[in-house]
């Protein structure tokens, strides 16, 4: 009795996913650590200093983290209402914040009581900043005014009163003492210089204004709002260089790497995307469980840290180099090498009596069911979800080995809306794939066959054919013209082979990589 | 035209061992089945065929145990003979003659010295069941002239005849009818079914088995059903219950012999076991390789047996277990890959079960094993398109196998798979290493190795009905895979055959009337030869002396010899000439002459339609120059109805005839501590005989002796009689008159052959026969006197056991 031979899965040329060095070095980070916040992590300030805290801004608290613990290292809980911005001075002694309650506290890293009170906003504050000389503090609030503080006196030094509409993003020039760039709901971004009382420069990014990144050259400005990330040639007075649209929701936060080769940004749509700064394409990828809010990078990319909408604040830090070269080359631990072996390695002695075990062959869900023709059964199972987009090759297997068996028309027909949805879905999917087009083609005309008496009946699955008749339309075109560049290929060839005595035509050819449609 | 006397044609092995059912022997150590012209015994334990019965002069139709003796066997034959057999020697005993064909035996009446034939009644289209009576008689030859039809018009199949409880009824089926002959009441009933049902189902009936103990008939149906028949021997009573498990024509049913169980076998390739009364109970020995057309259980019940339609008899053990296989050549409808021979193990290659290639040694007419191809669940279903192997190639060494396996359906396009197998040296078989889907774009029309053995690529051709022909090469040393190298066309036209020349320097490709000659190196098209009218169907290149030269053969039955030093074409033979519209004619050619060196009329009936050339394993020495061509090499062909046939010379066949009767006399003997020490001091005694006798003797002599002294040393020792009693016998058969002991000195080498020849055929040879019979008279009186010598000398050897026995 010969065992069941299982379904041959036909196997394809790798495509694959490519392992640049980006992927390398984005994805040599441990685990993520979460911590439970009050509310919605709005902002992440890192400080400039060692050991690198951080402080994380949700709710009405501020908490300091160091850059290990999962305990906050230091809690800043004296707010009226939900506190904004917690940023901390280039020196990392001083953290300023702004409040619902429109109300600036300066808060000295060690103490627990503001050290001053800058009053004067007359709404929500959501934008504060250190000025690089440290001795100034710039705020931009919910009243479309952008305010000016001098830190020693605790006194208002300019006004600005420009923007109009609430303010939400701000930063300072780390080499100029005198300039700063706001962004605000009215979709635009504004320079301005405390030498002048007027904007220098004003650029339209077309979306509410989210998210601003100075580069450490400062010649360059990026902006984020909406789905749009936009970058600025400050030096060319301010004009757009590129506008990337990767994220499908309102991008919230941006950050640049340690060496400023890599851009980050976060967005609602749950992504941080890592941008090369040279040509800006798409990295990298990161996936969160929640709209990300904000979103810092440790000095050296030590850590990333990000926070959320649910007010969890997910902290990733960099593996060491040991451990880097540990996983890399043992992703799972398995059991030990004894295990296995247990009792395997025993040499039977010359008059023992060997009593051999039946060695059980293992079959796939669907070839146990086509083992006992249960055929529509075998197909529900090759067409399961994860299967089905994961790996398609074993669906058209399965589909081929139906075929072959004859018995592929009684495997499709007695299907309900949903699964003739599905089956339709699949088709649409890998039918013009010329991998599986000459299995995929006889199993849409059964169908069609098959089910040609119920069109009409359901508008999801008209929906689906006149699809898959537009992809056929399509790819029936292609196909001419894909024939007809090969016409003048041959005809380039033929023409280009030197003349000889002996009539014959030659063509060179790697094999058929052209596909025909039948 | 040379016709050659002493080469002739012969049947070479390969015959149908599933044709009727075989049968165990009752201590299910042995199998018989009708094979060919002989009753082949195979070992149910190691598969092996112990022996041939050969004797019979057509087809042998069944095989039945002799129901008085469980170690005698009868078989039938189409030649109208029965013979009575002792299959453990392989002795004939007797001769029946018959006056008509016999088509198959039904089971034997357990009270009745009576057998029941199946022959074909005097109108010559109806078959009948006949009884006949055998004689008691001692002869050799008995004419049996009592002939008496019991049942007339019956089905030819002999599964559909039976014979019922304790012998009380015959239960015979045909067409729709089932018919119950009661011999006490020479009476019979008859029960009909209707066409068929309203769902479609045919009511044919296929075979019929009955219940042993109980008064129950079971029918098979052309539809999978089953039906159990009860109540019979009304006429109006009757009643049937109907299981149902096959879903095509049931093939085969029997009853176990305790009637517990029923066994039923079909298409699916499935047995199913019944519980005899609680039918809901089924056990199923799936996936048993084709389909099964006989079930045969062994008298104790220990053992099944199920004959396959890939001529393969299965054995299986009563848990539902096989034990063994003993599978046959398969012969398919068409040998679509041609005839080859593996450059390895010298065995002869071709396509066998569906998706496999067979390897089958011809010198030992055993199948090696089936190369699986397809590697796909073969689904046991009439009218469903499964993918075949059709083209197949080696490479010179023997370490690369290309197959093509295709798929046609009706409405789709053609499947064509290309694989590539290399020859595992650790497991001694071809493992696979490429596959190419989809190669050309239509049928694979010829396919050929380079075949120079010192080239560094291993390099493959193939041509299509596409018009291409493409040239595959073994890339990448480190992990070798095969990919496309060179793509061909010539005009558009489409290439038929390819072929390389013997150093691998030139690949000739035939596109219809043109043969077009490449240089595989550069891919140049050197030379193109052609031969109007009629399209090249084959080409081959010549070797050694003759390797200046490209044959080929064209549609418009011509042979052309090309010289390539020349180009020019320098034989043509118009075979149509020689052999004159006759069909099934050989021509052996020499590339250099245009007359044939060899030629044979009428070889067989039908067509020629394949040949090759099977190297010898030893050297012939033949100084005929006739028959020279037949020293290195032997010719084997198929022909139209799957017969393999080849050449023999006269000098081979005797010299086979010689050693077949040794390898038959080397079983029979048991391998005893005696027999040990026997043979050792045989082999010393020959050696002494040698020198003095001026025979010559090419065979060792055998241990052979009178029938006591055998008796005694085989048989074991707990069931001899008293060795008080045995002493006297022993010493009485020791005392050899003087006058008969000369003459049989003279006559001691001579005897011992021919007491054998007596075994082999003594029909084709009645004159040895008769002196063989004189010679084993006298062996059975007395010992040799090379014996008596040789039974002194263990005695006086420290056997002290043995001595005590003989001297008591």
């Amino acid at each position: 009795m010969a065992s069941f031979k299982p379904t041959k899965i036909q196997v394809y040329p790798k495509l694959g996913e490519k392992v640049t060095q980006d992927t390398l070095y984005w994805k040599n980070y441990k685990a993520p650590v979460q911590i439970k916040e009050f509310g919605a992590v709005t902002n992440i300030d890192f400080s400039p200093v060692a050991p690198h805290n951080f402080a994380v801004t949700a709710f009405t608290r501020i908490h300091i983290y160091g850059p290990f613990s999962q305990e906050p290292v230091k809690s800043f809980t004296r707010f009226k209402d939900t506190a904004y911005c917690g940023r901390f001075r280039s020196d990392g002694q001083l953290l300023a914040a702004g409040c619902e309650d429109s109300v600036v506290r300066l808060f000295d890293v060690s103490g627990k009581v503001a050290l001053r009170m800058f009053k004067g906003h007359t709404k929500a504050v959501h934008v504060t900043d250190f000025t690089s000389d440290r001795y100034q503090i710039v705020t931009g609030s919910d009243d479309y005014t952008c305010r000016l503080w001098d830190i020693p006196n605790a006194t208002e030094l300019s006004t600005y009163q420009e923007h109009t509409d609430y303010i939400r993003c701000g930063v300072t020039s780390k080499l100029n003492r005198d300039l700063f760039i706001t962004g605000s709901y009215d979709h635009t971004l504004k320079v301005f210089d405390a030498r002048v009382d007027k904007s220098v420069m004003t650029m339209d990014h077309g979306q509410p204004v989210e998210s601003l990144l100075l580069y450490p050259s400062e010649g360059l400005l990026v902006s984020a709002g909406g789905r749009y990330v936009k970058v600025w040639d400050l030096l060319k007075g301010g004009q757009p260089l590129v506008s990337l649209k990767n994220h499908h929701k309102t991008v919230t936060c941006l950050s640049l790497s340690s060496n400023g080769q890599r851009l980050l940004s976060g967005s609602l749509d749950r992504h941080v995307k890592v941008y090369n700064t040279t040509n800006y394409k798409v990295v990298h990828n990161f996936d969160y469980a929640a709209s990300i809010l904000s979103l810092a990078l440790a000095p050296d990319d030590e850590s990333i840290v990000v926070g959320m909408t649910n007010g969890i604040l997910s902290m990733k830090h960099r593996k060491s180099p040991e451990e880097a070269k540990e996983t890399s080359g043992q992703p799972r631990r398995r059991p030990s090498y004894r295990v296995f072996v247990k009792g395997k390695n025993y040499v039977p002695k010359q008059d023992d009596y060997l009593v051999s075990k039946p060695v059980k062959q293992h079959l796939a869900k669907y070839d146990k069911q086509l083992k006992k023709f249960n055929v529509s059964k075998a197909l529900d199972t090759a067409l399961e979800s994860w299967t089905r987009l994961r790996k398609p090759e074993i669906t058209v297997a399965v589909v081929k080995e139906l075929d072959r068996r004859g018995t592929l028309k009684n495997a499709l027909a007695g299907r309900d809306e949903q699964g003739l949805s599905q089956l339709l879905n699949f088709l649409i999917g890998n039918l013009v794939d010329p991998r599986f087009a000459p299995v995929l083609v006889t199993a849409a005309e059964m169908i069609l066959d098959i089910y040609q008496t119920v069109i009409g009946q359901s508008p999801v699955v008209d929906r689906q054919l006149l699809r898959l008749q537009e992809l056929l339309e399509k790819e029936i075109d292609y196909q001419r013209d894909l024939l007809e560049v090969l016409g003048m290929l041959d005809t380039l060839f033929a023409s280009s082979l030197p003349k000889k005595e002996v009539p014959c035509s030659v063509f060179l050819g790697g094999g058929n990589n052209c596909f025909r449609w039948g | 035209m040379v016709e050659h006397g002493d080469i002739r044609v012969v049947h070479r092995g390969g015959s149908k061992i599933n044709f009727r059912e075989p049968v165990i022997t009752n201590d299910s150590s042995f199998l018989l089945c009708a094979s060919g012209e002989c009753v082949k015994v195979f070992s149910t334990s190691t598969e092996e065929c112990i022996h041939d019965l050969r004797g019979h002069t057509d087809l042998v139709t069944g095989v039945l145990l002799k129901p008085s003796n469980h170690l005698q066997v009868y078989s039938c034959s189409a030649d109208g003979t029965v013979r009575l057999w002792d299959f453990t020697d392989g002795i004939l005993i007797k001769v029946q003659l018959d006056s008509c064909i016999v088509f198959a035996f039904t089971v034997p009446h357990p009270t009745l010295s009576v057998m029941h034939l199946l022959t074909k009644g005097k109108d010559e289209k109806l078959f009948q069941l006949v009884a006949v009576h055998l004689p008691q008689s001692g002869d050799q030859l008995v004419e049996a002239r009592e002939l008496s039809a019991v049942l007339s018009d019956v089905s030819s199949n002999p599964a559909a005849i039976t014979i019922g409880r304790g012998g009380e009824y015959f239960a015979s089926a045909k067409g729709l009818q089932l018919e119950v002959y009661f011999f006490r009441k020479q009476k019979s009933y008859r029960f009909s079914l209707k066409e068929g049902n309203k769902k479609g189902g045919r009511n044919t009936f296929t075979c019929v088995a009955c219940h042993p103990k109980d008064d129950c008939i079971a029918t098979g149906h052309e539809d999978g059903k089953i039906r159990l028949w009860r109540n019979f021997n009304h006429k109006k009573e009757y009643t049937y219950t109907t299981l149902h498990w096959h879903h095509s024509a049931v093939s085969s049913l029997r009853f176990t012999p305790e009637g517990t169980n029923l066994l039923s076998g079909g298409v699916e390739s499935v047995l199913v076991q019944w519980r005899y009364n609680q039918e809901s109970q089924r056990d199923f020995l799936p996936r048993l390789g084709a389909a099964i057309t006989h079930i045969t259980i062994s008298p104790d019940g220990a053992l099944f047996c199920t004959s396959h339609s890939d001529n393969k008899i299965t054995i299986i053990q009563s848990c539902v277990k096989v034990s063994a296989v003993i599978q046959g050549l398969v012969k398919g409808e068409s040998v679509r890959t041609d005839l080859m021979v593996d450059p390895r193990s010298k065995a002869m290659v071709l396509n066998g079960k569906p998706g496999h290639l067979q390897f089958y040694s011809l010198q030992r007419d055993k199948l090696l094993y089936n190369l699986d191809i397809v590697q796909q669940e073969y689904i046991h279903e009439s009218g469903l398109q499964q993918f075949e192997v059709v083209k197949a190639a080696f490479d010179a060494s023997g370490n690369w196998l290309a197959t093509v396996e295709e798929r046609k359906q009706k409405a789709a396009e053609l499947e064509l798979n290309l694989k590539l197998w290399e020859f595992d040296e650790q497991t001694q078989s071809f493992v696979l290493n490429t596959t190419i889907s989809a190669p050309h774009e239509a049928q694979i029309t010829a396919m050929c190795f380079c075949h120079a053995a010192d080239s560094q690529t291993t390099m493959l051709v193939s041509t299509s009905k596409d018009g291409h022909f493409k040239a595959w090469q073994l890339a990448t040393p480190a992990r070798p895979s095969w990919s496309c190298d060179f793509v061909g066309a010539y005009h558009g036209l489409v290439p038929k055959c390819c072929c390389f020349s013997a150093d691998g320097s030139l690949l000739a490709v035939s596109f219809q009337e043109v043969v077009t000659v490449w240089s595989p190196s550069s891919w140049e098209l050197l030379t193109t030869l052609s031969q109007p009218p009629g399209a090249i169907r084959d080409l081959c290149f010549g070797r050694l002396s003759c390797s200046k030269y490209l044959l080929g053969t064209t549609a418009s039955n011509l042979l052309c010899c090309w010289n390539l030093l020349t180009c020019s074409c320098k034989t043509n033979c118009i075979l149509e000439h020689l052999h004159g519209h006759q069909p099934a004619a050989v021509f052996v050619f020499k590339p250099s002459e245009p007359r044939p060196l060899f030629s044979h009329k009428a070889v067989c009936s039908g067509k020629v339609t394949r040949a090759v050339f099977a190297p010898r394993e030893d050297m012939l020495e033949s100084c005929e120059e006739s028959s020279q061509w037949l020293n290195c090499s032997q010719l084997y062909f198929l022909t139209q109805y799957m017969d393999l046939m080849t050449f023999i010379t006269k000098a081979e066949e005797d010299r086979l005839m010689a050693s077949s009767k040794q390898l038959v006399i080397d079983d029979s003997v048991a391998m005893t501590p005696f027999y040990l020490l026997l043979g050792k001091h045989r082999q010393q005694q020959q050696e002494n005989q040698d020198t003095l006798s001026t025979l010559s003797a090419e065979r060792t002599p055998l241990p052979q002796g009178s029938v006591a002294i055998k008796e005694l040393l085989q048989t074991p020792a707990h069931v001899l009689p008293s060795t008080s009693f045995l002493c006297s016998m022993f010493v009485q058969s020791l005392l050899i008159s003087e006058s008969k002991h000369a003459e049989e000195e003279m006559e001691s080498e001579k005897e011992e052959e021919d007491s054998e020849g007596e075994m082999e055929s003594s029909t084709s040879r009645p004159r040895e026969a008769s002196l063989a019979g004189h010679a084993t008279e006298t062996a059975a009186l007395a010992l040799t006197k090379a014996q008596a010598r040789e039974l002194r000398r263990v005695k006086k050897l420290d056997h002290s056991w043995l001595s005590g026995l003989l001297d008591s």
